[in-house]
């Protein structure tokens, strides 16, 4: 299987305060890859360095077979690489479907349309003339999502997008990623809620305090394991 | 019937000082920029309609469209070369360079144009009326200068809602960090934004230029008018700004009325009082 990101040795720094100490973290072509971890484990900065609003010269990133590092953050998104960010930072004197056109403005040609988007998500189709702002979180988070997807990303970074959310609603926008995976979109997610990154994701990689301490397969991993990679210390 | 006729003049004057706010409302709007050159950029402009329409003699019909294009582009590249290396977080470093900005440009049209103060003759046009009969005449020139600005507003108001550029442009008043990753380009949109803005400058310098007596010193009191529009209308509202600039213009020509010293102060008078009553203008809406 062809390799689409791959990382080394990954840094991050807030002034003289380290978040990230060399992630290393690689995601094949038609995976679906899970980053759990708690709170300030850097699962955040990380994201934001792949795509370019944290500064990320110099740093080892391959994407799509290009070095990346240092490519400003548009570049970075006409690559292919687009991320639906924390808090889903919906533009509120855009409507529904603005907010999703925009989305479209790096010009890259697939199979995401404002259609695929409405047959994904068809919730939206009746509020499309409705501020983005104005909606219910789970359909801002649809919005959010189909704003990324427009622009035919090979690699799509999803950042807490089940955070305040209620359970049914998480369930509900979770049954997308398959759907998204299907038409030919890679998957990254960036998950709090363990059961839930472990039932969508074919590998995970759990953060700690910068660095990466568990990786595997779901399947091959035990609660303890993941306990341990997760909080530091032994399961009770 | 002269207070009839002293709104209408009022109104009028109202467009003029609705396409002075329009240019420095976008930068605001799209960019937390504030301009303190903004009307020394008018008085360019108009000093720029002047030199090609008068010195060098060309046609009005190819002069305006040049005055607009020069301005627009010398908008956009020092937003791309200059002004875009002070935005930040801090509204400071902006106001300051500006600030500066205004100093060198007053002082270099000084040296180019001396201090007479100078005006675009607009031939025929300047004493063309239309009589409303009972004592009422409207200028043809504030008339046209009116529909000019109710034109810019307009045309504005469908480049930021109908168009792809202002959907990014108002997506950028909302939320600049993120625009890069729908695949914007900041540097690029904020001086499309003050290329934009620059082009309303050169038709506002154009009609300064034909309405009054103008000198290098005469942009401080224009920019004065611009932010007193833009408040009394209300931040991120176009067509609020319409309203400041009508609400200024009747001031001033009914406080001139009154007495003629009157006119300046009358406005000022309004604004303060506008401030006072109504701290976020009469139709506040935070858009493009």
């Amino acid at each position: 299987m062809k390799t689409l990101l791959e990382t080394r040795g990954l840094t991050a720094f807030y002034g003289d305060f380290q978040a990230l100490f060399g992630v290393g973290l690689r995601v094949d072509e038609g995976e679906t890859i899970a980053i759990i971890g708690a709170n300030g484990a850097g699962k955040s900065t990380f994201l934001k360095t792949l795509v370019g609003i944290r500064p990320n010269r110099g740093q080892d990133i391959t994407f799509d077979g290009q070095p990346i590092g240092g490519w400003p953050a548009q570049r970075i998104h006409k690559a292919g690489l687009a991320v639906v960010p924390e808090g889903r930072r919906l533009f509120r004197s855009l409507s529904v479907e603005e907010n999703l056109l925009i989305g479209a403005s790096g010009g890259r040609k697939g199979p995401w349309t404002l259609k695929a988007v409405y047959d994904l998500f068809p919730d939206l189709v009746e509020k499309r003339r409705n501020p983005g702002t104005a909606l219910s979180g789970g359909q801002q988070q649809m919005v959010a999502i189909g704003r990324a997807l427009m622009s035919n990303p090979r690699l799509l970074l999803c950042d807490e997008i089940s955070l305040g959310l209620a359970p049914k609603v998480v369930r509900a926008i979770y049954e997308a990623v398959p759907l998204i995976r299907g038409r030919g979109t890679s998957i990254l997610v960036v998950e709090q809620d363990v059961s839930q990154a472990l039932a969508v994701a074919s590998r995970v990689y759990c953060m700690m305090e910068g660095r990466v301490t568990l990786t595997g397969r779901p399947r091959d991993l035990s609660r303890e394991e993941i306990a341990q990679a997760y909080f530091g210390m032994e399961a009770a | 019937m002269v207070w009839v006729n002293a709104i209408i003049q009022g109104v009028l004057l109202g467009g003029l000082y609705a396409l002075f706010a329009a240019g420095l409302s976008l930068m605001f709007g799209v960019m937390r920029f504030v301009n303190i050159a903004h009307g020394d950029f008018i008085v360019v402009a108009a000093y720029l309609a002047l030199t090609v329409m008068v010195s060098l003699g060309i046609s009005p019909w190819v002069a305006v469209p040049v005055v607009v294009a020069v301005m627009a582009a010398t908008g956009y590249l020092g937003q791309r070369l200059l002004l875009n290396r002070v935005l930040g977080k801090d509204i400071l470093p902006p106001i300051l360079v500006t600030f500066g900005l205004s100093i060198i440009l007053q002082n270099a049209l000084l040296e180019t144009f001396s201090a007479d103060s100078v005006r675009l003759p607009a031939g025929a046009l300047e004493t063309a009326s239309l009589t409303l009969g009972d004592g009422i005449a409207i200028g043809i020139l504030p008339l046209a200068m009116f529909a000019t600005a109710i034109g810019v507003i307009a045309g504005l108001q469908l480049i930021f809602y109908r168009t792809p550029l202002g959907r990014m442009l108002r997506a950028t008043s909302d939320d600049a960090e993120i625009v890069p990753l729908m695949g914007g380009n900041n540097a690029h949109i904020f001086a499309i934004a003050t290329g934009l803005a620059s082009a309303v400058v050169g038709v506002a310098g154009i009609w300064l230029a034909m309405r009054t007596n103008f000198d290098p010193a005469a942009g401080p009191v224009r920019l004065l008018f611009a932010f007193e529009a833009v408040i009394i209308g209300g931040l991120g509202n176009i067509w609020a700004t319409l309203a400041g600039g009508i609400i200024l213009g009747v001031a001033q020509t009914v406080g001139a009325q009154i007495d003629a010293g009157f006119q300046i102060l009358a406005g000022h008078l309004v604004f303060l009082l506008i401030l006072i009553v109504k701290p976020t203008g009469l139709m506040p809406r935070m858009t493009g």
